[in-house]
């Protein structure tokens, strides 16, 4: 059962040259056409499965939301189609639309007549979008007095009262506070499990690979990548950096996860290996325990300045803690073409069970945004169990000492 | 057809919004809904009392103290009438924009809002002036009934020119601007608060040619004469309307698409 599909979708807005061209147009029969054609979507082919949750990450410009909105309706294609089985609930950007001088109540009325409900039936719905959005008496006073959060919360208790067979969220809840977003995340969360598909759009890594099967990245226009969502996070971020003449790739590795190299490549990682105290090779590793990483950089170009930086990230790619020499105050410089430099990193492993992975940056100054020479993700995965320790949840390892009186 | 399915499928939020913006109108105010009164019964009374009492004014042929006043009111009540549809229908898709760009909705719904809200109003004003006529006994009779076949005419005739203008000005914005003046040029060529026989007999043919000239003609017959109307007069003013309604629909149509990327 397909949800939506997809077929070569592009849509281009109209520019004329000169306010008269329009009406050159308009006016003069059979006259060709007068107006330049810039294209933000080009030829989008996908689909997406009943109950599926994708996310679409891309860069500001990158058509996200132009794509939303012509899945919703709110925009026609220019070329190709979008078909849409079932219920469609959208937030699109802020507000549902809201009119400012109405009251919340009436606004929360409105948008679900929108939806095509009776009005009775939305004063039914009433109480449960009140309880969700927990606004309190703002309920009752115009919509313009609402903080923008505010706003958030209504409209998504609105478009969230009934569950829609298609839920689509355009970063409208990255607004929110942590607590609401939360309670939103559940619930979206929720409904999926009960055979809700989502489309999400969000620059939130955390919340496109905790709630997504499957990831679309956009990119000018175009489908640049679509899969796991975990690679296509890597891909995107490495495209981030955003340097003509960088490319950016990725390779399968043997535990069929993908790899994602990235960067101009004047300095490269030629390798790096997890070692134990005794400096043996490891990949099981008990919590606590002192690490050291090998890593050997080879330099390609005369660099002024050498940045190099590591990261652990749990199984979800989330971060768990990373830094670089530049924080550290030892960033290299003035490094000339054929030196190889040698890092020992030294630290414990004091973070919880799970499978966990190390990526590395070479860059100037202090992040991967400016110069990125290169950026490789998952070079180790390694695996930390409970050893020695007393029982514990969570990611880190806080050794706890309890002082109890009574 | 299709349209007036997708219509249909909203009608909740036709009712709705045309309720909502009754009530939001007054809802600020302390004295609410008596407002929906006051104003077009301080109209009545002034051109009731400064025309027909303090002016003097009378109309040749009929000879009630009331009616140059019935005239008057006959006649601006309805034009108000056409101008409110026409004036905010020229503007409905601008003022909209942000609901336009933001939810996926039948935007038909809109005009029909607005036309739904003006005849409310009409209604309204229309019903308090029918109690004037009755209360100073010059109320028409049966032939009052005519009125009606006549707005359904006239709101055809706003309908369609509405639209064609709306859309046009979501591309021009200039169109809006223009019409805002062509429909106080257009107040002055009707015969709305002078008789068509003051003019010279050229002029009366030319005026002829003004779509709302028997539209607000038979009006007046109606109310303020008891006659009723020329039906074969209103024939021109109907074809024009239809037409202007299949125009107007045509380009919604052809353009509703591009107008969301336009706002």
């Amino acid at each position: 059962m397909t949800a939506i599909v997809v077929t070569h979708l592009g849509k281009a807005f109209r520019q004329y040259p000169t306010r008269l061209s329009r009406l050159a147009e308009w006016l003069i029969p059979f006259s060709k056409p007068r107006h330049l054609k810039k294209w933000v979507l080009q030829d989008l082919n996908f689909t997406v499965n009943a109950g599926e949750a994708v996310g679409i990450v891309g860069i500001n410009g990158a058509g996200k939301s132009t794509l939303l909105k012509m899945i919703t309706g709110t925009t026609v294609p220019t070329t190709g189609s979008v078909s849409v089985t079932g219920k469609v609930a959208a937030l699109l950007e802020l507000g549902m639309g809201f009119h400012p001088d109405f009251t919340g109540r009436e606004n929360a009325v409105m948008a679900g007549q929108l939806q095509g409900y009776s009005a009775e039936e939305m004063s039914r719905l009433m109480p449960s979008i009140q309880e969700f959005a927990e606004i309190g008496d703002y309920i009752d006073q115009p919509v313009r007095v609402y903080s923008s959060g505010m706003q958030m919360r209504l409209a998504f208790s609105v478009a969230t009262a009934h569950r829609p067979d298609i839920l689509i969220v355009d970063e409208a809840l990255s607004v929110g506070d942590t607590y609401f977003q939360h309670k939103s995340f559940e619930r979206i969360r929720a409904y999926n499990k009960l055979g809700t598909t989502l489309l999400i759009v969000s620059h939130d890594k955390g919340a496109v690979q905790g709630i997504c099967d499957r990831a679309i990245l956009l990119n000018g226009g175009k489908l640049a990548m679509q899969g796991e969502p975990e690679a296509v996070m890597d891909f995107y971020n490495g495209m981030l950096t955003d340097q003509s003449d960088e490319t950016v790739r990725q390779t399968v590795s043997d535990d069929g996860k993908v790899q994602t190299i990235s960067g101009t490549g004047e300095a490269s990682l030629v390798e790096a290996t997890l070692r134990n105290a005794a400096g043996e090779r490891v990949e099981m590793v008990s919590v606590g325990q002192p690490l050291q990483i090998h890593a050997r950089i080879a330099v390609n170009a005369d660099l002024p300045e050498l940045v190099f930086g590591y990261q652990i990230k749990d199984r979800l790619g989330q971060p768990v803690f990373g830094t670089n020499t530049f924080l550290m105050h030892q960033m290299l410089e003035n490094v000339r073409t054929g030196e190889t430099v040698d890092y020992v990193l030294h630290f414990p492993a004091n973070i919880g069970e799970g499978s966990y992975s190390i990526s590395f940056s070479l860059h100037n100054q202090d992040s991967h945004l400016g110069a990125n020479y290169e950026w490789r993700d998952r070079v180790i995965i390694f695996n930390v169990v409970n050893t020695d320790k007393d029982r514990f949840v969570g990611m880190a390892w806080l050794p706890t000492v309890v002082e109890c009186r009574r | 057809m299709q349209m007036i399915k997708a219509l249909w499928g909203h009608r909740s939020f036709i009712f709705g919004s045309v309720k909502r913006e009754f009530q939001s109108k007054y809802s600020n105010s302390l004295l609410g809904a008596a407002w929906t009164f006051i104003r077009p019964l301080t109209m009545i009374v002034v051109y009731t009392v400064v025309f027909s009492q303090i002016m003097r004014a009378k109309l040749s042929g009929v000879d009630t103290p009331f009616a140059y006043s019935i005239y008057l009111c006959s006649g601006i009540l309805t034009w108000s009438f056409f101008s409110e549809i026409v004036g905010r229908a020229e503007t409905i898709f601008i003022e909209n924009a942000n609901l336009i760009k933001k939810v996926s909705f039948p935007r038909l719904c809109l005009p029909v809002i607005l036309i739904a809200n003006a005849s409310v109003n009409f209604a309204i004003i229309f019903g308090l002036f029918t109690v004037f006529m009755i209360v100073t006994g010059s109320f028409p009779g049966f032939v009052y009934l005519a009125i009606f076949p006549v707005l359904a005419i006239q709101i055809l005739f706003s309908a369609g020119l509405g639209i064609t203008v709306g859309v046009l000005n979501v591309f021009f914005r200039d169109i809006g601007q223009l019409f805002a003046v062509a429909l106080q040029l257009w107040f002055w060529v009707t015969p709305v608060v002078y008789p068509i026989n003051i003019l010279p007999s050229f002029f009366q043919e030319l005026v002829k040619f003004n779509p709302m000239t028997n539209l607000i003609g038979a009006y007046q017959g109606i109310l303020v004469n008891g006659q009723w109307p020329d039906w074969y007069s209103l024939w021109p003013v109907t074809l024009l309307s239809v037409l202007l309604c299949w125009w107007g629909a045509h380009l919604f149509r052809k353009h509703v698409g591009e107008m969301v990327d336009e706002l």
